[in-house]
């Protein structure tokens, strides 16, 4: 049959990020998928080189929007580890607490988009009303809503009193029977089962050899979870169960991700329950001394994990950031493999994809004869220069006139 | 029993409440006590040692000398990103962050506020 080439993206009314997918049909069936990331490249790593470590916390909390505390707390204690600092208990098991409330409005809000992606948009109307729950929750105790700002270098920055542990308890019991509730329907309601049933499969083995990680293994049987393996912060101190599912699919991953949120609401009632007194921090020099360290970190994705390399100085010598999607973006091509266009949207979203935190290179290449080269920062610069000029704009003449505007 | 339309019980209980989202900007919002806000300056707390500039991820602050232990402080709010690490790196607590959040303006030059060293009054632009 007759070959088709569809791109998707970057700019697609479907795709809330800028991302693009080059999918090869023949008919309606997919025959190859293949992503293209960079889109969302900002540079970040490189800026992190540029500020200091107490600036850096603000700037990884902002890689990504929706687990800015888990990328946040990886850097922390990636410097920590460096530093040799010693955080107090209290301040780990705030972190803790806070990075599973993260979880929570996640899960909640990855269930929403799951179910409009197959246009059950009532489920996406409910769960994100209850997510507010846990967003009034999370604004409460950090100040906001995004962004909760709660690290800094050698501990946390906020407390939890006791009206608001109870607060969170209240909470925690409006979200179980919630959460209780919508298990009841992602195993009863016909329409959902046989929607995702089957759909975007990926084995135990792929799953294995392509490095899947979070919620995406552990629904193909991958018994893993950082939590568990590497303990951080508070979670050597808590009981809870690693949720794994054999379905392979994505069925099975919305089963796996529903669980999550129960074992999540266990964790947190255990951290309300033993959080110790304390101080909040411990006084980290602005010099941190060389060295490096790795520190993984459990998203609600998957595992996050920075490098961070030290040279005595205020700033980081190297910060190296691997987002739990680019981890997840190779199974997508294994999962789709001669399945029909149709599912595309819910396999894609069913990884539960953040592009601008996977976005870390980007590669630029000349699209004429060259096309293997692979241009360095100066050429670019110097080719745009000319490209522009051919094209008779001068940006000599526009700086000037820009910066007589600004003044 | 595995059935279609399981959620319909709960769409149509729904019908009959209100609706589940608030009225802003009708009814004004309220946010957290500790929320991070517009940061205000307190010039007779400052010693001008310039630690918030420092530590201020987007350089948003700047604190200037007017005279003798006198500082004005100009705050960029289209460049602060409201993280409030100025007011944790203030030793004098010279800088609050408020629970002010409607800061949009039509004219950029506005984003720039000016706290003056005497009367602490804000200036825009
Ligand atoms: S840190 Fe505080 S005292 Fe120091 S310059 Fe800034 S506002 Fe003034
Ligand atoms: S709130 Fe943050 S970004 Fe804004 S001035 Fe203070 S340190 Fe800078």
């Amino acid at each position: 049959m007759h070959k088709v080439v569809i791109p998707i993206g970057p700019q697609h009314p479907a795709l809330k990020e800028p991302e693009s997918f080059s999918v090869t049909l023949s008919g309606e069936k997919i025959m190859k998928f293949s992503a293209r990331l960079g889109y969302n490249h900002r540079g970040i790593e490189k800026a992190c080189e540029e500020r200091t470590y107490i600036q850096d916390v603000y700037l990884t909390e902002r890689i990504c929007g929706i687990c800015s505390h888990s990328h946040s707390t990886c850097f922390v204690q990636a410097v920590e580890e460096i530093a040799g600092a010693d955080i107090p208990k209290r301040a780990l098991y705030i972190r803790t607490l806070v990075g599973e409330l993260e979880r929570i409005h996640s899960h909640l809000l990855w269930l929403g988009v799951a179910g409009h992606e197959v246009g059950f948009d009532t489920l996406l109307m409910y769960t994100w009303r209850d997510r507010e729950v846990v967003m009034d929750i999370l604004a409460m105790l950090t100040g906001n809503r995004v962004n909760y700002g709660i690290n800094t270098i050698g501990g946390v920055r906020r407390d939890v009193t006791a009206e608001q542990g109870k607060a969170i308890l209240k909470a925690m019991d409006t979200l179980e029977e919630r959460t209780n509730y919508y298990i009841q329907i992602a195993t009863k309601e016909t329409t959902l089962i046989q929607r995702l049933s089957g759909v975007g499969l990926l084995s135990n083995k792929d799953a294995l050899k392509l490095g899947a990680v979070g919620p995406t293994a552990r629904a193909s049987g991958v018994d893993r979870d950082v939590r568990r393996d590497d303990p951080y912060a508070a979670y050597a101190e808590v009981k809870f169960k690693v949720i794994t599912d054999n379905h392979n699919d994505v069925y099975g991953r919305t089963l796996v991700r529903v669980g999550e949120l129960l074992e999540t609401y266990k964790i947190i009632r255990q951290i309300i329950k033993k959080m110790p007194e304390g101080p909040l921090t411990v006084k980290v020099p602005r010099k941190i001394p060389a060295g490096e360290a790795v520190s993984r970190y459990e998203a609600p994705r998957g595992e996050d994990m920075h490098y961070v390399k030290s040279n005595g100085t205020e700033k980081p010598d190297r910060v190296k950031v691997r987002a739990p999607t680019l981890a997840n973006i190779q199974t997508v091509a294994k999962m789709l493999e001669d399945r029909q266009l149709a599912d595309l949207p819910i396999v894609i979203a069913a990884i539960d994809p953040c592009f601008s935190c996977t976005d870390r290179l980007t590669g630029i290449r000349h699209a004429g004869k060259r096309s293997k080269s692979v241009l360095k920062w100066e050429e670019l610069h110097a080719y745009s220069i000319r490209h522009y000029r051919e094209h008779g704009i001068d940006f000599a003449e526009l700086n000037k006139k820009m910066r007589k505007a600004l003044k | 029993m595995i059935r279609p339309g399981k959620m319909l019980k709960q769409v149509l209980e729904s019908v009959f409440k209100k609706p589940a989202t608030t009225e802003y900007p009708l009814v004004k919002a309220r946010m957290p006590d500790n929320f991070r806000g517009k940061i205000v300056f307190h010039p007779e707390r400052c010693i001008g040692c310039r630690l918030c500039m420092k530590d201020c991820p987007s350089g948003a602050i700047e604190i200037r000398k007017v005279g003798e232990k006198k500082f004005e402080c100009e705050i960029d709010l289209g460049k602060c990103i409201y993280c409030a690490q100025c007011v944790d790196s203030c030793l004098k607590k010279a800088l609050e962050a408020t629970r002010e959040f409607e800061l949009a303006v039509l004219d950029r030059k506005k984003l720039k506020v000016t706290y003056n060293a005497e009367t602490g009054e804000v200036s825009k632009g």
